[in-house]
């Protein structure tokens, strides 16, 4: 048995009730039509337009406080300490944005983001969020599904893997003016993961345009994989056959895998995965297979997830 | 100038004095970061993992006081600051208390005193390992610290006891080193900063070898 079902591992149909689901998007919807005036218009009719999305959180999980999910970052394009991108990323330019589209693939080419987005339907889906830290959030994001993107570019057969790359510009980013990690920061997903339906963009949160310090203009949000995974400034998605090699694979391959699914049986060298602290709490809480979206565990069967962490 | 040549003996007497008058608002200014921090989780301004930051918070004034302790001895042979040495105990105890809070802060916040965690960490984690060591070699040192316990050691002893205080520098900054990531930028400021300290007293001692056996 190679994938081990969790017993608390919530059922995937457990999703947030849809009455109390509406309540929560008139609040979002107000908030909403607040950052219409800074979001394009199009995201943001989208948003107030749209019907009930599934959205991935178990009742339990109280949305965590805005403040402390953008004052408490890791984003080491603006320094290393967890303040720092805060404090540094204020007047990082998000406009004009070019996603690079690359690599196996039938449209491949440069996209200006908003051409990029414009197609899909604004979602807002609020998610936990791990760290491989040990510390977690419960994160209302706004996006697109990561697989509208995909499917748009036209992966050929033979393309396996989405890599995808942040922006290089030592110049605003002051963090990349000295080697820490390899830059540019470079992740990747299989296809199959990366068309997985909770894969998704965000360019918002708490029913705003996303922060500089949480990833803007474009994010990647995959819940059930630790946040290392969720690459901020994306500017490239490259499609290749080959699995690409990450940025922390690269700095320590023996701390940080490729896959990084959330699993509280495989621990970190330096800290138990067991249990998590969400942001803001003293005591900790149990930390779910797949953080919790058991829906994603058909991707990896058969794979033994203790050597492929 | 008048004075320098004129009142030596005022002047001897002035800078103990100052000294130890101002030794209340040095425990104040020590103990500050302390306060601050249990002020800041009462009152929920710690944005973020709160335990991880107390953890860093702690480690790092420890490691700060640990830097001024052994800046001390240098600074009074450097200056001439006899009085200097007045503060020595204190920051060396205030080591001790950044380390302890710090450590029981990991045991019983992070790990939230599951034993079977704790001994696995110790065993399993180098940089836990090595932390752990730092802080029982700060025991014996804290426990000594006592003029009356001091003078029953004998002043030799007690001398050789208190020099593993350079041993805690390495074992501490190592500690340090293995627990960041990839930012090694500040572990590696303080091991030079140790390095630094230990080259000056070696290079003192030796002076003074050779000084005694030209005598």
């Amino acid at each position: 048995m190679l994938i081990r079902r969790n017993r608390i591992e919530p059922p995937s149909s457990e999703i947030t009730p849809e009455a109390e689901y509406l309540n929560r998007r008139e609040f979002l919807g107000m908030v909403g039509s607040i950052g219409a005036i800074t979001a394009t218009g199009a995201l943001a009719e989208a948003v107030i337009g749209g019907g009930a999305q599934p959205v991935g959180a178990q009742q339990a999980d109280e949305v965590t406080d805005e403040e402390k999910v953008t004052s408490y970052n890791n984003y080491y394009e603006f320094g290393t300490d967890k303040e720092d991108p805060k404090a540094n990323s204020q007047r990082f330019r998000t406009r004009p944005w070019t996603v690079k589209i690359e690599g196996m693939a039938k449209k491949t080419g440069d996209m200006p983001l908003d051409d990029l987005l414009r197609p899909s339907r604004v979602e807002d889906r609020t998610y936990r969020f791990r760290c491989v830290e040990a510390w977690s959030a419960v994160i209302p994001w706004r996006g697109i599904p990561l697989a509208d993107v995909i499917r748009r570019a036209e992966p050929l057969p033979s393309a396996r893997y989405v890599e995808m790359t942040t922006l290089f510009d030592p110049a605003q980013m002051p963090g990349q003016r000295s080697a820490t990690i390899n830059w540019p920061y470079t992740e990747g997903l299989r296809l199959d993961e990366a068309l997985h339906p909770l894969a998704f963009l965000a360019t918002g949160m708490y029913g705003k345009t996303l922060p500089n310090q949480n990833g803007a203009p474009l994010r990647l949000v995959v819940p059930w994989k630790y946040g290392f995974k969720n690459i901020k400034a994306i500017v490239k998605l490259r499609f290749t056959d080959r699995q690409p090699t990450s940025t922390w694979m690269l700095a320590a391959a023996d701390e940080y895998g490729f896959y990084a699914n959330v699993n509280p049986t495989v621990d970190h060298p330096r800290w138990t995965q067991a249990r998590e602290r969400r942001l803001g709490d003293i005591l900790r809480k149990p930390t779910l297979l797949f953080n919790g979206y058991g829906q994603v565990a058909s991707l990896y069967s058969g794979m033994d997830l203790r050597r492929n962490y | 100038m008048t004075a320098a040549v004129g009142t030596p003996a005022r002047t001897k007497a002035r800078g103990p004095r100052i000294a130890r008058a101002l030794k209340p608002l040095a425990f104040t200014l020590l103990l500050a970061p302390a306060l601050w921090l249990t002020y800041a989780v009462i009152t929920d301004q710690l944005d973020g993992d709160i335990v991880k930051i107390l953890e860093i918070e702690t480690g790092t004034y420890a490691l700060r006081c640990l830097a001024l302790t052994l800046l001390l001895t240098p600074l009074r042979q450097l200056t001439g600051w006899a009085w200097l040495a007045m503060y020595r105990r204190m920051l060396g105890l205030f080591v001790f208390f950044y380390a302890t809070v710090h450590m029981l802060v990991y045991v019983g916040l992070d790990l939230e005193l599951r034993f079977g965690e704790i001994w696995t960490s110790i065993v399993k984690r180098p940089y836990i390992t090595i932390g752990m060591l730092s802080w029982l070699i700060l025991v014996p040192l804290a426990v000594t610290s006592p003029t009356g316990v001091a003078r029953r050691l004998g002043g030799a002893q007690w001398k050789r006891l208190h020099q593993l205080t350079y041993v805690v520098a390495v074992t501490a900054t190592t500690h340090y080193l293995w627990a960041v990531k990839k930012d090694t930028f500040w572990p590696l400021v303080y091991f030079a900063i140790f390095a630094a300290l230990l080259l000056v007293r070696v290079a003192r001692s030796r002076k003074a070898v050779r000084a005694a056996y030209r005598g």
